[in-house]
Formats: C-alpha cells, sequence, structure tokens
C-alpha cells in the first residue's frame, strides 16, 4: 500500500498540500510556447526551473523539448536578471536560431523584480534581434495560479504582440486551444476542415510533439502556428475560445484590440460540447454542418446507446485541469454515470460555478472543491469514504487506484507511464468514441478479471 | 546552427589531443538549452531515499510537484518518501512571508504521519523572501520533540553538485546522534540511492562476504541507522559526485576512513569487494570475497560473451550527470565490444575528466555541460549506434535511429554489480539490435 497513510478522517488543513493536482505555471507557458511554428520558450530563472519542465513535457510527450534558461546564479538574484537575460537573447538567436523566443518568468525573477518587458525592449533597440526575428513574453509567477494559468498568459501574450488588424476582414475563424493534446489540437483541426472553414488555431502543438521518427533530430518540427498567422489573428471574423481557464482573456484581448467578436465553448469533449462547438463553427463560418459531421455524431450516439447498461450509475472519480474537468463531466453525466468526486488544484471561481449547475441536480451528492488543497489526498479520503468504479485523470491517479482497486484511465497532465494521448483524440465525436471505448474497456476488464466464475459472461 | 556555443570550446575536448584541459565546473552560459538542474534538486535527490523521513517542500508547487516520486529509489519498508509535501506558496506569503504556513504544515504534518524526522528544504523563492526556516525548524522541533533539519537549498545558489553538497551537510547533523554498538568489520554503503532495487544486490554480496552493513545512504535509507553510521568501520562511497563530502566530514569528525568505489561492470564492483576485504585485514573476508567473484564470474561470463560477440563493433555516446559514473561505462561498454566515442557528463572533474581522456580511444569527445545541438551533432560525426543518457535525451536519441539506455534514475532493472551486468549487457543489445532502426532508414 504505497498510500498507507490516507485514511477516511478528513482533518480540515490549514497550510499544507499533500500530492498536488496541479503543478506550478512556468511549464504551462513553455507549452503554448512550443505551440507557435520556430519558437524557442526560455525560462527566466535558475535552471532548475527549465530542466524539470523540460523533463515533464518530455515524460508527457516522449518527444525531445527544447526550451533554453537565463542560468540564474546568487549574483543574478542580487543584482537582477538583465544581463543575464540580453546575453540569453544574444546566444539564442546565434546558436539556436529559432523565429521566436518566448519569454516567461519563474518566481524568482518574479520575486526580485525583474521587469522583462523593459529588459527584451533594450534588447530589440541595442540590436539583439535580427531583423523579422521576434521576442514576446509574458509573466508566470510559480505563486499565482497553476500551470494552466502559465499556459493562458503565453496565449494572450500571443495576442498582445502579433494580432494585427488591417484594412480588409478575412474569412476565416480563430481558434484558440485550452490546454489539450497534439491529438486533440489535430482533431479540432479535421473537424473545421471536414466543415470547410478556414480556421486559424493557436496555439498548435500537433506536428510539434506528435513528430514522426526520421532519423533526424529537428530542432523546430515542421507544426505550430505560423507568425503571419498569428498577425492576422485581428482580421478574422470571430473567434471561438476553447475552455475558459485557458483561453478567455486571449480572447478578450483579442476583441478590445481587434474587435473580432468571441465564443468561450468548453473544450469539445463528449457529445454535447462537440455539437456546441459544431454549431459554434456553423454559425461563426456560416456554414451548414456537412453530413459527414453529422455521421461521426451518429456513431457516437450509437455506440453509446449499444452499452450504455455498462454505464449506468457507475460512481467516478475526477481530477485534472478545469478545462478538461468540466467537459468530462458533463459527458460522464450524459452517459448516465455519476461523477461523484472533482478535484482541480488550478484556483477560480468558474469552476465551482460549472461544477454546480451541471451536478446539483443530477448528482447531489457529488463532492467537488478545487484551488489550494485540493489535493490528490483529499480525492482519496473521499475514495476511502465511499468507492468509485472509474477513476479518471493522469498517472498520479495510479498510487490511489492501485492501493483501492480501482480501474484508471488516463487523461490530462502529466501521464508518465502509457503512450496514446499525443495520438487519439478526446476531442470531438471521434474523441467522445475514444473515451467511451476506453472506460468501457477499464469497467469491463474488470468486471472479466474479478466477477464469480459462473458469472464470467461471452457476450457483453 | 552549426556553430557551438561562443565560449563553450573549452569545454569540449578530444582524447589523444594533449594539448587541451577541459574546463568544467563553470556556470552554464545563460540562453543556453543546457541539460543541468539546481542546487534544490541535487539536495532533494539525494535525500529523497530515506524514506522513513518527511520531505516537505517549502516553496510554489511546482518544485514539490516536478518531484514527486520521479525516481525509483527503492524501499523495503516505508513509503513515506513517495509522497510530496508541499507547503504551496501563494502571493500573500510573497509579501508577509511563509513562515507561519511552514510552521502549520510541518505541525500537521508531523501529527499525521509521526515520521523519525523532517527535511524542510527551501527553494529559490523562499531564498529572496527571506523566511527564517531554522528558526522555524527548531520551534517546531521543540514543541513536537522530532529531529527536523532545514535544507538550505535555493535553486539559484549554485549548480546541483552544490546540492549535493547541501544535502550532505544536513545528513552530517544527524551522523552521530545514537550510540548503538555494531560489529568492528561494519560499513556503510554511501552513494548508492537503490535505483530499481539495486542496493539489495550489494547488501547480498556484502553480507556474503561476512560484513555488516550499518547505514545506507541514502538508498533504503532510515533515519535511525544513519544517526548511527559513525559506528561503521568503514564508508565505502559510490558516485563520488553526492556523497564523498559527507564521507569527508565523518572522517574529520569521527576519525572514520572511506572508500571511493564504483559497482558499475564486473572490473570496478570485484575492485569494490576486494578493496573491502583488504581494508579490514581479515583472511576470511578475502578468501569469501575471491570465492563469490569466482562464483559470479563463473555464472554471467558465457552470458557476456555471447553478448559481446554480437555487439562488437557497436558505438556508444554516453552522457550522464557525473563523471564518474562515466569512466564505470566506458570500462562496461568495452566488456561487452561497445566502444565509446562520445562522453559527458552535467557536473564532471577535472581529474574524471583527465581519466577518461586517457581511457578512451583516440578522437573520443569529451564534453562538459553540453546541449542537445552539440550531442546530436557529436553523435552523427561519430556515427554512434547508442546513446546512454537520462529522461531529456532519450527521445533526441531515438529521433535519431539510436537505441537507448538510462543510466539515470528512469532505470527500470538494476545495473549494479554482477546481476547488474547481465541486465546491463541485455538492455543495450536489445536497444541496439531492435529491429525498429531498421524502418528508420
Amino acid at each position: 500500500m504505497l498510500l498507507r497513510h490516507t485514511n477516511d478522517t478528513i482533518i480540515e488543513r490549514e497550510a499544507l498540500t499533500i500530492n498536488p493536482a496541479k503543478t506550478c505555471q512556468p511549464v504551462g507557458a513553455m507549452y503554448a510556447a512550443l505551440g507557435i511554428h520556430g519558437c524557442l520558450p526560455h525560462s527566466h530563472g535558475s535552471q532548475g526551473c527549465c530542466s524539470y519542465h523540460r523533463s515533464a513535457l518530455t515524460r508527457h510527450y516522449k518527444e525531445p523539448v527544447m526550451a533554453a534558461t537565463s542560468s540564474f546564479t546568487e549574483g543574478t538574484s542580487v543584482f537582477g536578471g538583465q544581463a543575464n537575460l540580453l546575453q540569453a537573447v544574444e546566444t539564442i538567436f546565434t546558436v539556436y536560431n529559432p523565429d521566436i523566443i518566448a519569454v516567461h518568468t519563474t518566481c524568482l525573477s518574479e520575486t526580485i523584480g525583474d521587469d522583462v518587458n523593459q529588459i527584451l525592449q533594450k534588447a530589440r533597440d541595442d540590436n539583439y534581434v535580427p531583423e523579422g526575428k521576434f521576442l514576446i513574453h509574458c509573466n508566470t509567477p510559480s505563486y499565482v495560479g497553476s500551470h494552466v494559468t502559465g499556459y493562458a498568459n503565453m496565449v494572450t501574450a500571443m495576442v498582445k504582440y502579433f494580432s494585427g488588424k488591417s484594412v480588409t476582414k478575412k474569412n476565416q475563424v480563430n481558434i484558440i486551444a485550452g490546454w489539450c493534446e497534439p491529438s486533440d489540437m489535430r482533431e479540432i483541426k479535421n473537424i473545421t476542415s471536414i466543415m470547410g472553414i478556414k480556421t486559424i488555431l493557436f496555439p498548435d502543438t500537433s506536428d510539434v510533439l506528435d513528430a514522426p521518427l526520421t532519423g533526424h533530430h529537428e530542432f523546430y518540427p515542421k507544426g505550430g502556428v505560423t507568425v503571419p498567422d498569428l498577425v492576422s489573428t485581428g482580421d478574422s471574423r470571430y473567434t471561438i475560445g476553447l475552455g475558459p481557464f485557458c483561453s478567455e482573456d486571449a480572447a478578450v484581448l483579442l476583441e478590445n484590440k481587434c474587435k473580432v467578436p468571441f465564443d468561450i465553448l468548453n473544450l469539445p469533449i463528449g457529445l454535447e460540447a462537440t455539437d456546441k462547438f459544431v454549431m459554434a463553427l456553423s454559425k461563426a463560418a456560416r456554414v451548414h454542418v456537412p453530413d459527414e459531421i453529422t455521421e461521426q455524431r451518429g456513431r457516437l450516439v450509437d455506440m453509446i446507446a449499444d452499452m450504455h447498461q455498462y454505464f449506468y450509475g457507475k460512481r467516478v472519480a475526477i481530477f485534472g485541469d478545469p478545462d478538461t474537468v468540466i467537459p468530462l463531466t458533463e459527458f460522464l453525466l450524459s452517459l448516465d454515470m455519476k461523477p461523484v468526486y472533482i478535484v482541480s488544484g488550478t484556483p477560480g471561481n468558474k469552476f465551482g460555478t460549472a461544477m454546480s449547475a451541471l451536478l446539483s441536480e443530477k448528482v447531489p451528492e457529488a463532492k467537488f472543491k478545487n484551488g489550494e488543497r485540493a489535493d490528490m489526498f483529499l480525492l482519496h479520503q473521499w475514495i476511502k469514504q465511499e468507492p468509485v468504479d472509474l477513476i479518471i485523470g493522469n498517472s498520479y491517479g495510479k498510487y490511489i487506484a492501485r492501493d483501492e482497486n480501482i480501474p484508471l484511465i488516463r487523461v490530462g497532465f502529466p501521464i508518465l507511464d502509457r503512450v496514446g494521448h499525443s495520438h487519439f483524440p478526446i476531442t470531438g465525436y471521434v474523441g467522445g468514441m475514444n473515451l467511451v471505448v476506453k472506460m468501457l474497456n477499464a469497467i469491463l476488464d474488470k468486471e472479466d478479471r474479478e466477477c464469480r466464475e459462473e458469472k464470467v459472461e461471452l457476450t457483453m | 546552427m552549426d556553430n557551438f556555443l561562443t565560449g563553450r570550446e573549452k569545454q569540449i575536448v578530444r582524447s589523444g589531443d594533449t594539448s587541451q584541459k577541459i574546463q568544467c565546473a563553470k556556470p552554464s552560459l545563460a540562453g543556453s538549452v543546457s541539460q543541468r538542474a539546481c542546487v534544490f534538486c541535487g539536495s532533494r535527490v539525494v535525500l529523497y531515499p530515506i524514506s522513513d523521513a518527511l520531505h516537505v517542500i517549502h516553496g510554489p508547487i511546482g518544485c514539490a510537484a516536478y518531484t514527486w516520486d520521479i525516481r525509483g529509489a527503492l524501499s523495503s519498508g516505508p513509503e513515506l518518501h513517495r509522497n510530496s509535501f508541499s507547503t504551496d506558496l501563494h502571493e500573500k506569503e510573497v509579501v508577509f512571508g511563509g513562515e507561519t504556513k511552514l510552521y502549520e504544515s510541518l505541525s500537521e504534518l508531523i501529527d499525521r504521519y509521526k515520521p523519525k524526522a523532517a527535511f524542510v528544504y527551501s527553494t529559490c523563492l523562499v531564498g529572496v523572501i527571506g523566511d527564517d526556516m531554522e528558526a522555524v525548524c527548531r520551534r517546531v522541533s521543540k514543541e513536537k520533540q522530532l529531529t527536523i533539519i532545514p535544507v538550505q537549498s535555493p535553486g539559484y545558489s549554485g549548480t546541483k553538485k552544490d546540492g549535493y553538497k547541501v544535502a550532505c551537510e544536513a545528513l552530517a547533523t544527524l551522523v552521530g546522534t545514537s550510540d548503538r554498538e555494531i560489529p568492528k568489520i561494519s560499513i556503510n554503503i554511501l552513494g548508492d540511492f537503490n535505483i530499481a532495487g539495486e542496493l539489495w544486490l550489494l547488501q547480498e554480496y556484502y553480507r556474503k562476504m561476512g560484513i555488516y552493513i550499518n547505514a545506507t545512504i541514502t538508498g533504503d535509507g532510515r533515519v535511525d541507522d544513519i544517526r548511527n553510521a559513525h559506528k561503521a568501520g568503514l564508508n565505502v562511497v559510490q558516485c563520488s559526485g553526492s556523497m564523498m563530502y559527507l564521507a569527508k566530514i565523518m572522517k574529520e569528525k569521527y576519525g572514520q576512513p572511506f572508500m571511493k568505489v564504483s559497482y558499475f561492470g564486473v572490473e570496478d564492483m570485484s575492485d569494490a569487494l576486494y578493496g573491502v576485504a583488504k581494508f579490514f585485514k581479515e583472511k576470511e573476508l578475502m578468501e569469501n570475497a575471491s570465492l563469490l567473484i569466482k562464483e559470479e564470474f563463473a555464472r554471467i561470463m558465457p552470458v557476456i560473451r555471447m553478448y559481446k560477440e554480437k555487439l562488437q563493433g557497436k558505438k556508444a555516446a554516453i552522457y550522464v550527470g557525473g563523471s564518474f559514473k562515466a569512466i564505470s561505462l566506458i570500462k562496461a561498454l568495452r566488456l561487452i565490444g561497445v566502444q565509446t566515442v562520445v562522453v559527458g557528463s552535467q557536473t564532471g572533474t577535472p581529474e574524471d575528466y583527465a581519466l577518461i581522456q586517457e581511457l578512451c580511444d583516440e578522437g573520443t569527445i569529451i564534453v562538459d555541460d553540453s546541449n542537445p545541438i552539440e550531442l546530436s551533432q557529436f553523435v552523427k560525426e561519430k556515427k554512434a549506434d547508442i546513446f546512454i543518457g537520462g529522461v531529456k535525451e532519450r527521445p533526441i536519441a531515438y529521433k535519431l535511429g539510436l537505441g537507448f539506455c538510462d543510466h539515470n534514475h528512469e532505470r527500470k532493472e538494476g545495473l549494479a554489480g554482477y546481476e547488474g551486468m547481465l541486465n546491463f549487457a541485455k538492455e543495450i543489445y536489445a536497444t541496439a539490435m531492435s529491429p525498429v532502426w531498421q524502418f528508420t532508414r
């Protein structure tokens, strides 16, 4: 029992976090920046931060992840990081030659008060930046929000630095991707392409963090949203933000800056969220929903109908990031499952509001919490009080899954011990089918393994 | 991108070129995609395997999240070390200080888990907001009657190696706080972290020889054993980077001798066992060691020869944390017919690099604090077949169509000792010969 110390008696904790369901801002900023083509993320802080974030992303994607660091020393923390950042900009453009350097801060550079905006301006003024190259930045103090906040901040920086308004509107729709996998971003593009809509998806980590093995290491893989595309987001007809936590700030800024109207939806995870996404696309681009999309939807509904008896009443614990967890909860409800415990380390009132709206009538006994001390320890204590049939979350769920003998399906970040998340989406109707299959396999495999011998069924 | 980082030329040498001496122990250039980590990381990985102690990270959530059970340091008993405890500092604490939150966290934790001791790690943030962590530790220590050791490890205060030193200082405050009598012929095992259960293999060898194992620092480590560590007759130190400092402190304070060993590869393993036997000047120990080594050789060498035949002519690139480990790796690879063509480490020492230069064939590239671009170029230039490294190197190796062996904390099989040599040979063989590489060309 790896978590043998966990019991079911919940004592109010004032200060302590045990086994967090989140991490800190910079890794989110780093991930988002990788969704720009030819971009090298840069961590303005100690070397350890950069190393940890690269390792986390590398373990999750099983892909090389490149990022540079300001390599703070004791001296830097006293005298400020300007010299390091200027040297870094010079070094990076000389040696690694990216199109863009996307700087994010750390708790250290924030606390000592480095003004990154001013330092980068100095770098531009003093000709550290070659012609046609860019420096962008966002502030990601690790002691505010979570990794989700960092992602949102870098996405907002993309709008702040690039989005521009020219004289002519373009017949295109912006889609701001909330934190999801390269596979999900690819699926979102599939949907818009089937619908015949020109879209600009940003950030876009497909073809960056799911690159093929070719025998060469591409320092800057072919994917990622390009700078001209980012610039033209200001001329788009409409913006659809997927996932309020990750995309709302950027969408609002884009409206303020370039008068592009927007809609904030959930990430299209599950039937209803995908319906809403497809309808929003259809409205924004003024196109009809093609048969192919309707058929995809029909196949998902067909699959659910075939197996709905196995979903009924199943109790589920979910943990992860709000933009994922909210539509996932909605999907489980539409499958007639019971999401009873939901935890997210990311703070923000939107989480509680969305959960109440989804659960108060359908699963009044559900418990949910986000922000400080909404951690894996609490989730485990709830499960100890009354067990569940399924856990959905990242790899850190495996300890609870093993100790309590509950199947776990891996959704979210980080997934350190399985593959597939970068390649098989959970978004769109296709993603919905993937989720249904994963959940069913987990539940039915356990049933087959553990049910009484006479109850083993060949046909299910 | 074919120019190397300016200012790094002196950190790269080629074996056979005697005109040049490698520069190392230099801070990384700002802007480099360095594979290095920080002081906190160094302290945390060294102390982490002490499984009946609390490890509380005083800082923002990231530092705790990233070091949560990432190292496969196995415990034969408690699993407390596999949890992640954090004060999860927020803006409020940045402004008003985090001492209260630390005080409350520690108190809550100790009540809940009743640990044997607690290590409290400071991070960058705590370093700059200036919390008096020692005072808080003293206070809780008094209230709860428990040893609480502050580990001063703000990330920026040096390299990972400096973090090892901080960890050793923390350990040194524990050593000598107990006085249990133990047999005269006894050792402490320093610098093995029981990754994939390696320590257990070593313990078995020493026990067979008739040696009492006192404390294991820190693999499968226990607070009470470490308290009593000064009682052992000898400190046997592996992984010179992390634990040498503690051995030196113990020598100075208690006159306890130490011996530097490597357990990797059959040569080094045998040297270690003979060395320890020789130290105690007991005929029986020497005979036991000799018998054990003979038996193990007889058991594994036929298999090793089989691998050697098949691997003959393969070339390897090595990039590991410490340079001492690289030396053992070069020798072990040679035993299975693999030639080392690139060697590098994150935090090597001049002495180790000099030895590597001597040990390697002419033209071998030796590099300190490297980065992905350099490594990719070296590997291509030298036509390596296999890469040996850590988490960040693995996918790069694969992308280049190379086999890979994790010799860091993500190894899944023990690589120490004789059994470990078999595992190593098998792993190198499996990855070098995998049919997948034929599809990449």
